[in-house]
């Protein structure tokens, strides 16, 4: 399956991908509607170090995952290689924020959990983070 | 605190209403020229230290940027010009010379664009690139007299190492430390890719790149940076750098807080050391201490390489080239004064020189007149902006040309001309390990490519127009170009008639 793959040696850590992240998933036509004087609702997170080294993680969409066996409501279900999350049954008890070695869910403004689907959820051929990136540091392939 | 009497010559203009606050423009300034304010919620910017690079424009997703000149002004005086007041500002403070990089801004002639291209019409057919051949392929080196055939009367062509491209064009030199890792391994690898060449540079050869060997030209210049036998090996043809376009007569100054790291290494100087090239090569003091060298370079490659001499375009170019033709030179690169750098003294870069057009056309019709033509190949640079200008300098007598401010800019520089700060944002002209990044070898190698294929379909336009199929038949062909709103010293000097005539 295609996945999101970060090289971390290209990373700049600009934190445009969050951005076109929170657009791709907002439902407005506009980036200006959808981020202006609103706080982040990315699904990818830049990880900065002092360093230098910066790096976005998103979900991995692990082959065994413990968001999964985690969730209490039953809410997160296996989609062929996908995880999702199903909207009506979330009762956002953060069970899958705990067991998430990656970071990868948060809370959405839709008080549910929300994750990254590849942008298989909102009518994209690729994903917004990668389609945005300035240095290819993001991409989507077979690995 | 003094007076500062120097006013930013930029603003940049921010659309609040477009601004997200997203602190991408914050992130890639290496100027620091914006900054998030916690107390306003709101983006903020010191314009005093932009250098209009555009990275934060380019990069704003929404749009929200822009840069502007500003219109700030001085009492208008037409001698007594802003720059002129602001530079003496600048000096009477540091009491030290003005440095610049990349050519000259200065509205000097551009040659290239009062020449005019023939076209076909009716008496000798066009043709059409898209159904016919078109040859763009050249070998650069010495050719000989006459055919020479071996026992079995087969023709003998490999008397001299030839130089091989399949397109007229090469990335002249910029030095590993001018310019980042990143951008010279995007011009390696998009060399392979195209068949042509790159130049290293006088700063050696990193040892990374010697895979590309086959398509590196590897120079010596007078600081002799990173020369050994390996380096001169690796190296497809050997370069003498006797003079730069921007900056004829004098030396160069890489400072020491560039030489750090494999800059180092690859140069074979301490780290943090000024790797300073002397103004003249100390053994060349005439043609014959150059020749010395050629066949010092040839006698250690074993004649299997050819060798460029580099020479500036200077008041004497044609009798200079003259003398690099009979020193045993393969090949004679003249750069004009247009030409990039990565640092030189403003006044150097502003007023020395003569246009690269002016200088290939007296030194073709110098070295056809001394009927050595043959003997040498000859390559330009020092501003060449597109396929036209190609076009116009083969016809002019030019076996290829150099370009490096159009691979430079292919890549994204913007021509800030800040090199000489080391803080380039789109991470071509620095060594900062996080600006370096900055430029993804894949997506510049790929870029230069798209550049000279384009410029290849277009030149190949331009043959058919004019009825040829070949790049040979198009050197020196005089007839194919016309002046427009020259003089008729200008067109005597270019040998081209005006339009019209």
């Amino acid at each position: 399956m295609k996945r999101v793959y970060v090289n971390e040696e290209w990373c700049l850590g600009c934190h445009l991908c969050e951005y076109n992240c929170a657009f791709a998933n907002s439902n407005e036509d506009d980036m200006i509607l959808a981020c202006k004087d609103k706080s982040l609702d990315a699904r990818i997170t830049i990880e900065d170090r002092d360093d230098g080294v910066h790096f976005a993680v998103n979900c991995r969409e692990c082959k065994d995952p413990l968001c999964l066996k985690s969730c209490i409501a039953g809410a997160i279900f296996r989609d062929g290689d996908m995880i999702r999350i199903d909207k009506d049954r979330c009762v956002l008890c953060y069970s899958c924020i705990m067991a998430c070695p990656y970071g990868a869910l948060r809370p959405t403004k839709e008080k549910v959990m929300g994750k990254c689907e590849l942008c298989t959820d909102n009518g994209r051929k690729t994903p917004a983070c990668v389609e945005g990136c300035p240095n290819k540091a993001i991409v989507f392939e077979e690995r | 605190m003094a007076i500062n009497y120097i006013y930013p010559e930029y603003e940049v203009v921010r659309n609040y209403d477009r601004c997200i606050s997203c602190r991408v423009c914050e992130r890639q300034c290496a100027n620091l020229v914006h900054h998030y304010d916690t107390k306003r919620g709101k983006m903020i910017c010191d314009e005093s230290k932009c250098v209009a690079c555009h990275r934060c424009v380019a990069l704003c997703p929404t749009r929200a940027l822009k840069i502007v000149k500003s219109d700030h002004t001085f009492k208008e005086n037409a001698n007594w010009t802003g720059e002129k007041i602001t530079n003496i500002y600048r000096q009477a403070e540091s009491g030290g010379v003005l440095l610049a990089s990349m050519g000259t801004p200065k509205n000097y002639p551009v040659y290239w664009d009062k020449i005019l291209i023939n076209a076909s019409q009716v008496t000798n057919p066009s043709i059409d690139p898209l159904r016919e051949p078109m040859e763009t392929k050249v070998f650069l080196g010495h050719k000989n007299d006459k055919i020479v055939r071996d026992q079995y009367g087969r023709i003998k062509c490999d008397e001299t190492p030839q130089l091989e491209l399949q397109v007229p064009v090469m990335f002249s030199a910029m030095s590993y430390g001018s310019i980042s890792y990143n951008a010279h391994k995007s011009l390696a690898m998009a060399s392979k890719k195209l068949g042509i060449y790159y130049n290293t540079g006088e700063g050696g050869l990193h040892e990374d790149f010697y895979e590309y060997g086959p398509n590196t030209i590897v120079q010596i210049a007078s600081g002799r940076f990173g020369v050994h036998p390996d380096y001169l090996k690796a190296g497809a043809a050997l370069e003498i750098k006797m003079g730069q376009g921007a900056k004829p007569g004098i030396g160069g100054h890489l400072p020491g807080a560039k030489i750090v790291g494999d800059v180092s290494k690859t140069r074979m100087i301490p780290e943090g050391s000024d790797a300073i090239s002397p103004a003249p090569h100390h053994d060349i003091y005439s043609i014959e201490d150059l020749r010395q060298l050629v066949y010092t370079l040839k006698e250690a490659t074993n004649y299997t390489k050819p060798v460029i001499v580099k020479i500036a375009a200077v008041h004497n170019v044609s009798a200079i080239a003259s003398g690099v033709a009979r020193s045993g030179a393969d090949i004679i690169a003249i750069d004009g004064f247009r030409g990039g750098t990565g640092a030189a003294p403003a006044a150097i870069r502003d007023n020395v020189g003569i246009p690269i057009e002016l200088a290939l056309a007296s030194v073709d019709k110098r070295l056809r007149d001394e009927g050595i033509r043959n003997d040498v190949s000859l390559v330009v640079g020092g501003s060449i902006r597109s396929s036209a200008d190609i076009v116009k300098a083969i016809a002019l007598g030019a076996d290829a040309v150099y370009i490096a401010t159009s691979a430079l800019i292919a890549l994204g520089c913007h021509l800030c001309r800040s090199c000489h700060s080391g803080r380039c944002n789109w991470g071509i002209a620095t060594q900062r390990p996080d600006l370096v990044k900055r430029l993804n070898p894949e997506i510049g190698s790929e870029k230069l490519v798209n550049l000279i294929h384009a410029w290849q379909h277009e030149i190949k336009e331009m043959m058919g127009g004019m009825g040829i199929n070949s790049i040979e038949a198009l050197r020196g062909n005089r007839a194919m170009l016309r002046g427009i709103g020259l003089t008729r010293e200008e067109l005597d000097i270019l040998g081209i008639k005006h339009a019209g005539e």
